[in-house]
């Protein structure tokens, strides 16, 4: 197999056995790679600069509502600011960024391979990504966009924004979700190590995989959508727009089939991360392992059954709004299910307060609050009252940033010294940390008090009465910034002049730390690795293994 | 009652909906307090020492089951709470006064029964009340935050929502769906003082569709629907304004003044000051002097002709404005020297 794997990645000239950062050299080793490592990298890569892009257009707009009226831009630059806040926040950053950016990365390693399935395809969806982000990109500067993330119809085939080009983008990234989703799911189904039962897959696997199947499902919804959309707009098409014949709610309807499930798209791989990081820190397997993962799958299938409940004031039936709201409820479930067996993992664990421990446990807390409010927004009637408010904004938040950003930074701070091969500054981390997590909560808690008040989302201006919680609220989003800054000076200080990484740093009984350096050979592993035990199985671990799963200093193999 | 999460209860629904809001907001924190109690004190109990390895552990299928389903009852009854509240709201008597509301970019009007119009909502107290709701271009949404109701405007459907006041007062309603911003206005706002405030919100869009709800008593009321036929008395005087001072109300309250300035600065459309039997140019090239009857033509069929330098953005008045207020707002046109 060795050999195999070795070939198709068609480079006769690298050392398989050389750190992957240095086994082949030059830009065009980076640019024309097909290891997964590799990819990962370019897709963190991306995926951080969508990141900083995203929050520059966040901060613009949270400054412009420091103070009623015009703050510093107009109201027609302040729609543009909001609406590529959005859409490159959910379809350049937080969709590819934990399969692209760590599911590639870490997923192959896991399974003991050495790479995905479809090495080349996997570049070829970091290619479709880089497109689909360039044509976004260019509609900001071929007039922008200002039809918020949601493209609702009418008002985007009437916009005079560049609609087109970034609905094309959005179209074009589709795709590289569902090459990635695809890869994902051929390699769990077809590339496991010999010994790695389904039953001994790491939860992070699980999640990686509940997400494919909904890329994999939910994206071609969205495609066909926006091509419609595109059709409309170019041609003059009826679909959606009622001046041509067309129904604008069934766009929503289309829309909210992907956009739905998409909020599992984001979510589920930041319960992924948090899994690992719960096990990994309190040296204990996962409570309730079938559970977890069987939620995850759980969330996947219920995501495609309650996209009406974004719809409750739209106008469809009575009947279908009933049937909507009943299924969201179900969707606290496997949600509860999760919080409760994370919670019950703590207990009597040996738990160590690192940076991606502190993250963790932040997303816990996070989490649970965008998942109660959520509640109030299943249940019909206070639905009615909070729908298109603050309090939608404060709960998606609490889920997206507050779930999946947290998790990820997490994810990132953890597998650092695997991926770089260098240790960063714990206690700057804890810093950052601090002003994240304290940033965000000054952002968005006060947001839900602001929304129940009555104040509508996408507002430009404001009356007086909601001055104080929009003043408030800006002041989290500097803090927040702070909490960043600092975590990309750690970040960088740490790729400059880290100390070396250990294989096995924090402990850990997972196999890509078990099994591999840090940073991993070019081919992962020195020989094919076969699995005798679970990812979680610190009972099994003897201290001397969980701290040097791999010594450096052992006789290399291979 | 206004407490720290919700707006004051104004209509028959609030008490309702405040309920099923509260009940699931301390059933939150209730839980929120719960697991981050059992969370601290795991990790401060459980936190590594030296030489104490951690359990094993595995899963309890006991515990697990359990906390499965036991929130389904929760669920359920939630779900019900919310059911029940929202059918209500959907359910408007049979003898609900019906008022109807069209939305357009970016304003709302309001019509009654008898024919007349206002952009003030104004509703009697304890009487059912329907609104049916259209609009004329994109989504908007009609949202009264102190009677907890909301309803998209669709293009193309009539919607309808309905609430009873319960108490007379002064409240605010907004557009919930993201409708968009007129183009270009602002640059004209540079340095304005004005911008954002009250009585003077001349940069308009989705966040300028907001009003004022008037709940007033029967007699109030029936005072108001007359008086939205005629124009309004003098309180001085104690007789009708004259055409030209009703002209200049009208320019406010159909919200003329959103597009129109009155000082020679073009805004969203041409500013009115000079306005009266100046030639005009329009796109198409064509020329025309602004006399009564062109201006009229403005107002009815705005898109015949398209003023050169302005998009033809502006709506219809047709079937909004009687033969009377197109008359006052020519009259107040031409006093704009
Ligand atoms: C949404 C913005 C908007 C609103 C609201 C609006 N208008 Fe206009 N109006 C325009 C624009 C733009 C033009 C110029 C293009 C055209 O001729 O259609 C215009 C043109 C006019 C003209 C012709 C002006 C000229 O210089 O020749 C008149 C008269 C007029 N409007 C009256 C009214 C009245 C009366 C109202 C209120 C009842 C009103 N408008 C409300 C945008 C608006
Ligand atoms: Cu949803
Ligand atoms: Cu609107």
């Amino acid at each position: 197999m060795a050999t195999e794997v070795a070939d198709s990645h068609g480079h006769g000239d690298v050392d398989y056995n050389a750190p992957y950062l240095t086994a082949g050299k030059g830009i065009k080793s980076w640019l024309l790679t097909v290891d997964h490592k590799r990819i990962g990298v370019m897709y963190l890569i991306s995926v951080i600069l969508a990141f900083f892009m995203g929050g520059m257009f966040a901060l613009l707009v949270r400054l412009e509502l420091f103070a009623p009226g015009r703050t510093i831009m107009s109201a027609e630059y302040y729609n543009r600011a909001f609406t590529l806040h959005g859409a490159i926040m959910v379809f350049l950053f937080i969709i590819p960024s934990v399969p692209g950016a760590l599911g590639n990365f870490v997923l192959p390693i896991m399974l003991g391979t050495k790479d995905v399935a479809f090495p080349k395809i996997n570049l070829l969806s970091f290619y479709i990504y880089v497109i689909g982000a360039t044509f976004s990109l260019y509609s900001i500067i071929s007039g922008s966009v200002d039809t918020g993330w949601t493209f609702y119809t009418p008002y985007s085939t009437t916009s005079n924004t560049s609609v087109v080009s970034m609905v094309l983008g959005v179209f074009i990234l589709g795709f590289s979700s569902i090459l990635t989703g695809l890869n994902f799911i051929v390699t769990v189904h077809k590339l496991r190590a010999p010994g790695l039962h389904w039953n001994r897959l790491p939860l992070f696997v699980w999640g990686m995989y509940a997400t494919s199947i909904i890329q994999v499902l939910a994206t071609p919804v969205l495609a066909i959508t926006l091509l419609l959309l595109a059709a409309e707009r170019t041609m003059g098409l009826g679909i959606f727009d009622p001046a041509l014949g067309g129904d604008p709610v069934l766009f929503q309807h289309f829309f909210w089939f992907y956009s739905h499930p998409a909020v599992y798209i984001m979510i589920v791989p930041g319960m992924a991360i948090v899994s690992e990081l719960l096990a990994t820190f309190s040296r204990r397997a996962i409570f309730g392992y079938f559970a977890v993962a069987m939620s995850s799958l759980g969330l996947a299938l219920l995501g495609f059954l309650v996209w009406g409940h974004h719809m409750f004031t739209s106008g469809q039936s009575e009947f279908s709004t009933m049937l909507f709201s009943g299924l969201t409820m179900l969707v606290a479930i496997p949600s509860g299910v999760k919080v409760f067996n994370w919670t019950a993992t703590l207990y009597k664990g040996s738990i160590a307060l690192t940076t991606p421990m502190l993250y963790a446990l932040a997303f816990l807390v996070l989490f649970t609050i965008g998942g109660l409010t959520g509640l109030f927004l299943g249940a019909l009637n206070t639905d009615i009252h909070l729908h298109d408010t603050y309090f939608v904004v404060a709960h998606f938040h609490y889920v997206m940033m507050g779930g999946t950003v947290i998790a990820f930074v997490g994810g990132i701070l953890y597998w650092w010294p695997k991926i770089t091969g260098k240790m960063y500054d714990e206690k700057m981390a804890k810093v950052s940390w601090f002003f994240v997590v304290v940033g965000f909560n000054v952002t968005f808690l006060i947001q839900f008090i602001m929304g129940s008040k009555g104040m509508p989302r996408r507002y430009y201006d404001y009356l007086p009465q909601f001055e104080i919680y929009h003043k408030v609220s800006t002041v989290g989003s500097w803090m927040l910034l702070v909490g960043f800054l600092i975590l990309a000076g750690v970040l960088v200080k740490s790729l400059k002049s880290g100390p070396k990484a250990p294989p096995n740093p924090w402990g850990s009984a997972g196999y890509e730390w078990q099994g591999t350096e840090s940073p991993p050979v070019f081919q992962n592993f020195r020989e094919t690795p076969t699995i005798t035990r679970g990812p979680y199985d610190y009972h099994l671990c003897t201290e001397a293994e969980l701290f040097d799963g791999f010594p450096e200093d052992a006789p290399k193999e291979g | 009652m206004e407490t720290l999460q919700l707006p004051p209860q104004w209509s028959t629904f609030a008490r309702q909906t405040d309920w099923v809001f509260y009940f699931i907001y301390y059933l939150s924190v209730a839980f929120f307090v719960a697991i981050c109690a059992a969370m601290v004190y795991f990790v401060w109990k459980y936190r590594r020492k030296p030489g104490v390895m951690s359990e094993p552990s595995g899963h309890n299928n006991l515990l697990e089951i359990g906390w499965t389903v036991s929130p389904l009852v929760l669920l359920v009854f939630l779900f019900h709470v919310g059911y029940r509240g929202y059918v209500d709201l959907t359910m408007p008597p049979a003898d609900a006064m019906e008022i109807r509301v069209r939305a357009r970019k970016w304003a709302w009007d309001f019509e009654y029964a008898n024919g007349g119009h206002a952009t003030v909502l104004h509703v009697p107290v304890h009487r059912p009340v329907k609104l049916i709701l259209s609009s004329e271009d994109v989504i908007h949404s009609l949202y009264i935050p102190a009677f907890r109701v909301k309803r998209d405007a669709v293009p193309g459907y009539y919607s309808t929502m309905w609430f009873e006041a319960t108490q007379t007062g002064e409240t605010d309603f907004f557009c919930t769906e993201y409708c968009g911003a007129a183009v270009g206005t602002s640059e004209y706002r540079e340095g304005d003082p004005n911008v954002g405030r009250e009585g003077d919100r001349r940069h308009t869009g989705h966040f300028s569709m907001i009003g004022r709800v008037k709940i007033e008593t029967r007699a109030e009321f029936s005072t108001f629907l007359e008086s939205i036929l005629r124009p309004p008395t003098d309180p001085a005087t104690g007789r009708e304004v004259s055409p030209e001072v009703w002209g200049s109300l009208i320019y406010r309250s159909s919200q003329c003044n959103t597009c129109h300035s009155i000082d020679g600065s073009a805004m969203t459309g041409p500013s009115w000051r000079g306005l009266f039997g100046r030639s005009r140019e329009f796109v198409d090239g064509t020329n025309r002097v602004a006399d009564a009857n062109y201006l009229r033509e403005s107002i009815l069929q705005p898109n015949a002709h398209v003023v050169r330098g302005f998009n033809g953005v502006m709506p219809s008045f047709a079937g909004t404005l009687r033969d009377q207020q197109i008359d006052a707002l020519i009259a107040y046109i031409r006093t704009l020297r």
